[in-house]
């Protein structure tokens, strides 16, 4: 199997992708949306015509919210970001922005976060990401919980975690490319994302991992030979369950892609994160968790 | 092998007939609507504030005076207070949720308000804050000039405003009020107690106006007008309009909660406009559109004849969700379809399993019929593990949720549940009725997948 013979490049390559995503997480950060860090987001069109970002931003300095955030959506809009409002604030930020109902327009969206609110979302997140992967973990465990041999039942369990963490990893660091760029900002979805690509993702390590340990056991039961051609089996058995593996998650990506180009506007980026989660989870399962496998027992024998 | 055929074209008229639900229960796919029946009128799809516009008010409830044991009961009063506040404004379906303080939702008592078709952030808030207004007005002086203006239909009308004056009485003095029965018509009426002042003040009134009519106002409309007969000094009043039951259970309810049991103060709203709302609804459906037809063209051009079973299978199980959305009901969000259209990517990986390990039997010379069998059985584990982390995930994220997480694992762990059963059993039983195509090479071919011949 190709990929066994050049496993050095398939894992020299999701190493690089991991260490520059963590590179663009340290260079670029994370844009921390309201969501979680508080604050408020209106979003206005003018009816006819939109006044100027200079002309704005003098009276709105003047309402003394703070930094005020103003950016051009559309051809009539602008999207105002600043710390929470509350409802006479907002009255007023509105009043200003029409220009003292010089120019009409309508808001579209409003949404203030208090801080409190943001913290204990914050909360809540660390909370479910834990969780989750204490019960992902649980799950390796189950699935891994008969010995095996000749590399032991543990060392697959280590295995599935480190692509798992490929998996989350990768997405991330498109995300804080995407968050520097085109501004996109982390919010519940994010982790919402994060998470879902964690149980998607596991479960295609484990089924290729099953199909070794099965093929394993078939060899040492017939031929009696296993131990020298650990490679080989490894290499069987991707090549019997690569293609459901990429099957499955194709039809997953279709509908993620779908979601993508044609869905609402609040799930693009979430839809974005999916498919790259998924398209990593899948590569990882069979271009890195394998190669890894064969790795660890060549290491043993040394 | 005839039964089989009968028991899948059972189950083909079954999904028949839930997608015939689905559809009857539209608004927007049925021009006469209106005039359907109740049944169907009362199940269209229940959407949340992202997609139909609306506001969302989240509320901190101010607890410190309240004994520890008591803050359930209070924060219990209330939601009741403020949602027969926000139901007497007619805000179609408005929730109104508790979230108590805990260890996952933090340490505030928190009240949720979510007011659809609300997109005035400041009349919600008005709405909410508002105490019900009672008044007491008695006639105008006949000299007190009449106000009248002409109507729309060209009409004079005699602006009823005008012939009351405001007294000093109002829902400030009242004690408490009681729902009760009239002893002879069994007409439900509202009793009012007065306090001291409210006693002191009623019983000139009533004194001061025998024979005329007193007004009872409440939120600046007449409710009742009744006539004066004598001097009332304990104190007691009595609505008697013509209410029902529920309408005079909700008047005694809505007076009682002059005040509320505890402060409370905004923390933070969202507003969404109706066009914004309506762009996110069409852009989730004609995603979903798409992410089917192409789930379904891939199935049926790699898999070829199981492939279109499993689409048919496929759309079963669209159907079984949105009508379990319907009945449930589910609030659908953005994030909600979402996970609607992920669980149709993964209700399909079940059916890309079994073919897998279909293949390979047929590959190591198996009958067709044999490879069926042996597939479905051997595909069993793979379909356990690879559904269990989803139905994990889901799970734990319904329960860390806020709503809009909530939405999303919700659609997700329905359709992972609803994908064992359509993408095992009904695949399952659509495959064996088609063993009459026998183990001819056309056959082979049908039943082979991906590049092979």
């Amino acid at each position: 199997m190709f990929i066994i013979k050049h496993k050095k490049i398939f894992i020299i390559i999701s190493v690089t992708l991991v260490v520059l995503s963590f590179l663009s997480l340290f260079i670029f950060g994370l844009n921390v949306g309201i969501d979680f860090k508080g604050g408020a987001l209106a979003e206005v069109v003018y009816n006819n015509e939109r006044p100027t970002q200079e002309t704005l931003n003098k009276p709105l300095e003047a309402l003394n919210f703070g930094s005020i955030l103003l950016q051009p959506t559309g051809d009539l809009g602008y999207i105002v970001k600043s710390r929470s409002l509350n409802d006479l604030e907002h009255s007023l930020l509105l009043q200003t922005l029409s220009q003292d109902n010089a120019s009409a327009l309508t808001e579209t969206n409003f949404n203030s976060i208090g801080p409190s609110v943001g913290r204990e979302l914050t909360r809540k997140a660390v909370i479910a990401v834990v969780l989750i992967s204490l019960a992902i973990i649980c799950f390796i465990a189950f699935a891994f919980r008969k010995v095996s041999k000749p590399v032991s039942s543990w060392k697959y369990g280590i295995i599935a975690i480190v692509t798992l963490l490929h998996d989350v990893a990768i997405p991330v660091g498109l995300f804080t490319i995407l968050s520097h760029f085109y501004s996109a900002e982390l919010d519940t979805l994010f982790v919402v994302a994060i998470l879902t690509i964690l149980g998607l993702s596991v479960s295609d390590t484990i089924v290729i991992f099953d199909r070794i340990r099965e093929n394993l056991k078939n060899e040492v039961l017939t031929t009696r030979v296993a131990k020298n051609n650990f490679e080989e089996i490894v290499g069987k058995s991707l090549e019997q369950s690569f293609v459901r593996s990429i099957c499955t998650s194709l039809t997953v990506i279709l509908v993620l892609l779908a979601l993508f180009f044609f869905g609402p506007a609040t799930t693009k980026y979430f839809a974005l994160m999916l498919t790259v989660g998924m398209f990593f989870g899948t590569y990882s399962s069979i271009f890195l968790a394998s190669p890894l496998l064969v790795l660890v027992e060549e290491r043993q024998k040394k | 092998m005839i039964k089989k055929i009968i028991f899948s074209i059972f189950i083909l008229l079954l999904g028949a007939g839930v997608a015939f639900f689905v559809y009857k229960t539209e608004p927007k796919l049925n021009k006469n609507f209106e005039t359907e029946k109740s049944f169907f009128k009362n199940h269209p799809f229940r959407l949340g504030l992202d997609l139909s516009g609306g506001s969302h008010l989240i509320y901190k409830a101010d607890i410190n005076g309240v004994p520890s044991g008591q803050v359930g009961d209070s924060m219990d009063a209330l939601r009741d207070i403020i949602e027969r506040r926000v139901n007497l404004f007619g805000v179609s379906e408005p929730v109104v949720q508790i979230q108590h303080s805990g260890f996952v939702s933090g340490s505030d008592e928190q009240l949720i308000v979510d007011l659809p078709g609300i997109t005035d952030v400041k009349k919600a808030i008005e709405m909410i804050g508002q105490t019900p207004l009672l008044e007491f007005k008695i006639e105008a002086s006949k000299d007190a000039p009449q106000k009248a203006k002409v109507g729309p239909d060209g009409k004079l009308e005699l602006d009823l405003s005008s012939q009351f004056v405001s007294t000093e009485l109002t829902g400030r003095y009242l004690q408490k009020a009681t729902l009760e029965f009239d002893a002879n018509t069994r007409e439900p009426r509202v009793s009012l107690q007065f306090d001291d002042t409210g006693t002191k003040l009623f019983a000139q009134i009533t004194k001061d106006n025998i024979g005329k009519m007193v007004a009872i106002y409440l939120d600046g409309a007449p409710i009742s007008t009744p006539v004066v007969r004598e001097e009332i000094p304990n104190g007691q009043a009595v609505i008697s309009g013509s209410f029902t039951p529920s309408e005079a259970k909700t008047l005694v309810g809505r007076l009682n909660s002059g005040a509320l049991p505890v402060p409370i103060s905004l923390l933070s709203t969202q507003t969404i406009g109706a066009t914004l709302g309506d762009r996110a609804l069409n852009a989730g459906v004609r995603a979903a559109i798409i992410g089917f037809l192409l789930v379904a063209l891939f199935l049926i051009l790699w898999y070829r004849l199981p492939g279109l079973v499993a689409v048919i299978a496929l759309c079963i199980f669209i159907v079984i969700i949105l009508s379990l959305f319907k009945l449930l009901p589910v609030t659908l969000t953005a994030a909600g379809i979402a996970g609607f259209i992920i669980s149709i990517g993964i209700a399909v990986d079940a059916n890309v399993l079994i073919f897998e390990r279909v293949k390979e039997e047929l590959h190591a010379g198996r009958s067709i019929a044999d490879a069926v069998t042996h597939g479905f059985s051997r595909a069993w584990l793979a379909i356990r593990d690879s559904n269990i982390s989803n139905f994990i995930t889901a799970l734990i994220l319904f329960w860390f949720g806020t709503s809009l997480i909530k939405g999303f694992a919700l659609t997700l762990g329905m359709g992972v549940i609803v994908s064992m059963f359509s993408a095992i059993t009904i695949t399952r039983i659509f495959l064996s009725a088609l063993r009459f195509i026998g183990e001819g090479k056309a056959a082979r071919f049908l039943f082979s997948s991906g590049l092979s011949k």
